[in-house]
């Protein structure tokens, strides 16, 4: 039996006794066409968000050599793991991100133009320019304020789960990670307390197979990363994390199975990350090219695409039009963004606390009363 | 008025504000059916029960990293870390996380969590039981710090702190855990945080002191005094953001001042504080500011005392700086 499919046993043999056609969706990845979850509506919803954080992240990366942003974290290559973890999600439930989930906060509202002036790092941004570029946070939209400190955000959904719980709130919380995260401490600790506590949480694994340099086999000796679940008492899931319709199916199971009060499960999806790490990377030199030409033939939004063309969903001509309107949007919200101002200086001392000790009020005079004297 | 010793004051603003508030949560290891080591969450699990009063896993990073996530999400949480030595695992969960969130977020996410945990020697605990940590979250933007030394001001400031928004490090100083003793008021009231105690008024030289040495301080302080040396005694009580307004008002009036702590000496709260009054108190001065400290050496288990910068140490402290001719 292929290690995959070892873990899915493991995960679908604990739920047995709420077996339906959503765990042999989930159970039978890649034979997706006519599973019950994702309708073509569905599907094309996927899409047209897979699209546009496709473009974005291309646009950005332009922009980012063009000099006119200083760091950019690209989602390319991970669209379905994106957008179809994401898409299962309820308006209500949270969601802690890691470096590659912003598209999961525009997926549930949040407007391009504030969150490309994030990565501007100016006026427009609501967290006020305070974190590098692909940290976004927006509590509208509840996609919490992440570190760049890896696996920390693990034990906190763990605690924010548990407080739905108390509240007795339906909320669900979904924890997002990627491969080499699972050998933080705080993987550990989280999945721990998430099994003690049968938090309804759902941690889902982005497991790219890259952290920077470092592959996988590198990261674990685990046969997968879904079978760690085992261990700490929850199901694991492993499902092709480029076909958006298996990861829809296996993170919507994971997510009611925890409203259903049944605890949190770990969710692996299978995906690669098509470009660098990030605009700071240079994956030539410790990535084989021919690897990367494999995965470009599994491109998610590539694929997605002749799915909904073999539906007779959708065709040339759609695609097209979409294509240039997502264009015109992304454009259209950079100019709007690059244009603001930068956040004014009294900002840098806002927000330490709640209100604003004397020590900071005396460094804020001493910055302002040198710039008065020798400018900036 | 009952008089309580310290864990009973901060077993009884615990039970008080669980009361009047579902929100707060407490959780940490051995809190629940056990009460807690040193007994300071006697009884809440009786009260409250076992989803308000929570006996987590053995891992201090996890109780921090799931307590920000409950106050993320509305909850009060009140972490204990049973010794402080043992914060070390969470450091990276109260740093990077706990103290940023609210800057990082611009306000959109804060994380109000109370971590109580015992600090200081003087019971036989060696390298591990004994550490005082308080620098290396005074150095973080974004946390209160705050350290009773009596059983008044701990039900009082640990009142304070689970009303307000910010997140507090909450050092109990274990050596007077039962030994400090007073009254402590009925109900409901509070000891607001920033606020220093003025504990006993001199006008030749301030010391200033908290925790388990502000006691250590008051033996030496009235030693001092019948050698004719009239000091002014402060205890801190919020060790940041402290109330520098105090401590200035009493070296303007003195011109000389003590620091007393137990942490190691180099990096430690005495140095900020010797550098702010030098800034704001220079033309007062008569006398080089003197730190009484713990030595910069780990904690040891045999010559704890030797350790300690107990009252004779003060009163040297003391006694020099007071006769110092410039």
């Amino acid at each position: 039996m292929a290690p995959a499919n070892r873990a899915l046993q493991l995960a679908s043999s604990s739920r047995k006794k709420s077996s339906n056609k959503k765990t042999t969706v989930a159970r039978q990845s890649g034979a997706m066409s006519a599973h019950p979850l994702l309708h073509t509506q569905g599907l094309l919803e996927c899409y047209r968000a897979m699209l546009r954080i496709r473009t974005l992240d291309e646009r950005m990366m332009t922009l980012q050599r063009q000099g006119r942003i200083g760091f950019y974290g690209a989602c390319t290559g991970q669209e379905a793991a994106c957008i179809g973890s994401a898409y299962a999600l309820r308006a209500n439930d949270w969601v802690f991100p890691a470096l590659r989930e912003g598209g999961a906060m525009l997926l549930r509202g949040f407007a391009l133009v504030p969150y490309i002036a994030q990565v501007f790092g100016n006026s427009g941004d609501i967290t006020k320019g305070r974190q590098m570029p692909s940290h976004q946070a927006a509590a509208s939209v509840h996609q919490v304020s992440w570190s760049s400190v890896i696996g920390t955000q693990l034990s906190q959904a763990v605690g924010a789960a548990w407080a739905a719980k108390l509240k007795k709130d339906d909320t669900v919380v979904m924890a997002y990670l990627g491969d080499g995260a699972t050998s933080s401490n705080d993987f550990h600790v989280a999945m721990n307390f998430a099994g003690v506590f049968k938090a309804p949480v759902v941690f889902v694994c982005q497991n790219n197979h890259w952290s920077i340099s470092v592959p996988t086999d590198h990261q674990t000796a685990s046969e997968s990363i879904a079978i760690k679940a085992v261990a700490y008492g929850l199901p694991g899931v492993k499902v092709d994390g480029n076909d958006v319709s298996a990861v829809y199916a296996a993170v919507a199971a994971a997510v009611e199975r925890a409203r259903r009060g049944q605890g949190a499960t770990l969710v692996e999806l299978e995906t690669y990350r098509m470009g660098a790490h990030s605009s700071s990377d240079d994956p030539s030199r410790y990535r084989d090219p021919a690897e990367v030409e494999a995965w470009k033939k599994k491109d998610p939004v590539e694929r997605l695409r002749s799915r909904l063309f073999a539906l007779n969903a959708w065709n040339s001509a759609q695609d097209k039009a979409l294509q240039a309107e997502l264009l015109e949007e992304v454009n259209t919200a950079i100019k709007e963004a690059e244009s603001l101002p930068p956040p004014s200086i009294a900002t840098l001392f806002e927000d330490v606390y709640q209100g604003e000790p004397w020590h900071l009020k005396e460094q804020r005079a001493e910055l302002l009363e040198s710039i008065k004297r020798h400018g900036r | 008025m009952p008089t309580l010793n310290l864990l009973q004051a901060v077993n009884d603003a615990l039970r008080l504000e669980m009361r009047r508030d579902n929100r707060v949560v407490v959780m940490g290891e051995d809190v629940g059916k056990f009460g807690g080591v040193f007994r300071a969450t006697a009884g809440l699990y009786e009260e409250f029960g076992p989803e308000r009063v929570i006996d987590t896993p053995l891992a201090e990073g996890g109780i921090i990293g799931t307590a920000i996530g409950m106050a993320l999400y509305g909850l009060k949480p009140v972490p204990e870390i049973q010794f402080s030595d043992f914060i070390y695992p969470a450091f990276d969960q109260i740093v990077s996380e706990l103290a940023k969130m609210r800057y990082r977020s611009a306000g959109q996410y804060t994380a109000p969590v109370v971590i109580r945990t015992p600090f200081g020697g003087g019971i036989k605990g060696g390298l591990y039981h004994s550490q005082s940590p308080e620098a290396l979250f005074i150095h973080q933007a974004g946390l209160r710090v705050v350290a009773p030394s009596n059983p008044y001001d701990a039900k009082g400031l640990l009142l304070a702190a689970l009303r307000q928004n910010d997140p507090v490090i909450f050092f109990e100083p274990k050596r007077v855990y039962r030994a400090a003793k007073g009254e402590v008021p009925e109900g409901d009231y509070e000891v607001p945080l920033g606020e220093a105690s003025v504990m006993r008024e001199g006008d030749q030289l301030t010391v200033i002191a908290y925790g388990a040495m502000v006691h250590e301080a008051s033996q030496a302080v009235e030693e001092a005094a019948s050698q004719g040396i009239g000091c002014e005694l402060i205890d801190l009580r919020t060790l940041w953001p402290l109330d520098i307004d105090t401590l200035v008002a009493s070296v303007q009036k003195t011109g000389r001042a003590v620091i007393v702590h137990e942490a190691p000496r180099t990096c430690g709260l005495g140095g900020e504080i010797a550098a702010l009054l030098q800034e704001r108190c220079f033309v007062n001065l008569e006398a080089p500011i003197r730190r009484v400290t713990g030595w910069d050496t780990p904690f040891p288990y045999t010559l704890d005392e030797e350790y300690l910068p107990l009252a004779p140490r003060i009163l040297q402290g003391i006694e020099d700086t007071a006769r110092y001719v410039a």
